[in-house]
């Protein structure tokens, strides 16, 4: 059965400059900056940061990327299920805090 | 020219490489040639035997495998040794080293002739004895460190689930006891003079971390959780071939893993390979540029096909002889770079 997910279709990444070079350019050069190479953050801080947000954004094709990211700058099945459970409590804790918004406008309706 | 006796007809290269994965046209496209610097190590693969199945052995390795060098060939070895002082390093592998019948021969004697001697030591052999016979090998951190070896270990990871995953189940506690029970010999202590490296595999078709970081996580965690210390981490880039390549075929990751590693590639890492300053021995006697060519069937050749050995040895002509590549050699020269001592680079 056909998907719209196809892991072999990440590879097929660098095609998008096909329909704007320049602009694939730039991006792909800030992305390798940003992600490539140890800075203020290590690289391994920076893949388990890249691993929680596909998680939370729901991206296949960055969960299979930043689970080998994070196996090749070292960290452990440990650090990475953390990371997970770091995005899922941020997705749970901005749920929850919309709750002060319904509260308000409870306060507003209710005599 | 190599003299040699003839053993057997070459085995054929495998025939599902790929063109983009061939290393000769890579070297040749970047312009890089890599010839012999020196024969500073004489690696000897003494037996096929081991008391583990580890998942990525690339030598195959089993308690069922039996290939071992015959104790004239042992004996050939120890001769190269004293009749050419270039060779400072005797860097014993298998399999098990330690279960073919001549290995503690052979250590004492390469130690006598004030020769460098690495023994790349599994830690479980200690506990597990002979896997046919059953003999205890409880005495091998003593023997070690009365001869004082440089001991070389694998341990995937710090943690009991990376390496029980690569090793087998109950691999990581012996690998544990046996790192500590070196320690109290002295391995890894500063000023002891005995050398107790790690080795680390990465647990799948990946790269290896960065050998430095690698280390220093190694070093923390090993002492806080144990109180281990080693010396150094080298950090090995799986190979694709044997063992490890038909999981890569059954699990349809192959040509995936080799582009990882070709699109690694790095000038700078294969100019350190190990196959420019070592020859490996195989169980039969025969000469290689490296372990992993060994395991391909790949002997060092002259003129005419013929296969070199132990037994006609020629320094001068092993120095001019042309290093041989094939696909397997991009494990060697991605990324960091990888050797039987770590990054490269």
């Amino acid at each position: 059965m056909s998907s719209y997910y196809e892991s072999t279709d990440l590879a097929k990444f660098g095609q998008i400059g096909e329909h704007g070079k320049a602009l694939a350019d730039e991006f792909f050069k800030y992305y390798g900056m940003v992600t490539g190479a140890d800075g203020a953050l290590t690289r391994r801080e920076k893949a388990l940061i890249a691993l929680a947000i596909s998680h939370s954004e729901k991206c296949p094709y960055c969960i299979d990327a930043y689970s080998t990211a994070c196996l090749e700058a070292g960290a452990n099945p440990a650090q990475m299920m953390e990371a997970v459970h770091v995005a899922a409590a941020m997705k749970a804790g901005i749920t929850l805090v919309h709750a002060v918004q319904m509260k308000n406008h409870l306060d507003k309706l209710v005599l | 020219m190599i003299q040699s006796i003839p053993l057997r007809a070459l085995a054929p290269a495998p025939p599902d490489e790929l063109p983009r994965h061939d290393f000769d046209s890579l070297l040749q496209a970047r312009g890089l040639a890599l010839p012999p610097l020196g024969i500073t190590t004489l690696q000897v693969n003494i037996t096929k035997m081991c008391n583990q199945v580890c998942r990525h052995c690339h030598v195959d390795a089993s308690p069922k495998r039996t290939e071992a060098l015959s104790r004239e060939g042992v004996e050939r070895c120890v001769e190269l040794l004293a009749d050419y002082p270039e060779i400072r390093t005797l860097d014993i592998t298998g399999g098990a080293p330690e279960l073919h019948p001549d290995f503690e021969w052979l250590v004492a004697r390469a130690r006598g002739l004030n020769r460098h001697v690495v023994v790349r030591h599994n830690l479980t052999v200690t506990f597990d004895g002979h896997p046919l016979t059953g003999a205890s090998l409880a005495h091998l951190p003593d023997f070690f460190a009365r001869h004082r070896c440089e001991v070389v270990c694998s341990l995937p990871y710090y943690q009991e689930f990376f390496t029980d995953a690569q090793r087998g189940d109950g691999v990581f506690a012996k690998s544990i006891a046996g790192l500590q029970r070196l320690n109290t010999l002295g391995y890894g202590r500063a000023g002891s003079g005995l050398s107790l490296n790690l080795v680390y595999n990465p647990v799948g078709p990946y790269l290896p971390a960065a050998q430095g970081v690698l280390q220093a996580d190694y070093q923390r965690e090993l002492m806080a959780r144990f109180g281990i210390e080693f010396n150094q981490l080298y950090t090995i880039t799986n190979m694709p071939i044997n063992r490890f390549r038909l999981h890569l075929e059954k699990s349809g990751q192959y040509t995936g893993y080799m582009d990882k590693l070709l699109g690694a590639f790095n000038a700078d890492a294969a100019a350190g390979v190990m196959c420019r300053t070592l020859v490996s021995v195989g169980h039969d006697g025969r000469l290689y540029d490296c372990d992993f060519n060994q395991m391909r069937d790949m002997p060092v050749t002259g003129a005419g096909g013929r296969v070199a050995t132990i037994f006609d040895f020629d320094f001068a002509a092993l120095m001019r002889r042309q290093i041989r590549f094939a696909s397997h050699c991009l494990g060697c020269t991605a990324g960091a770079g990888s050797s039987c001592g770590g990054a490269t680079t």
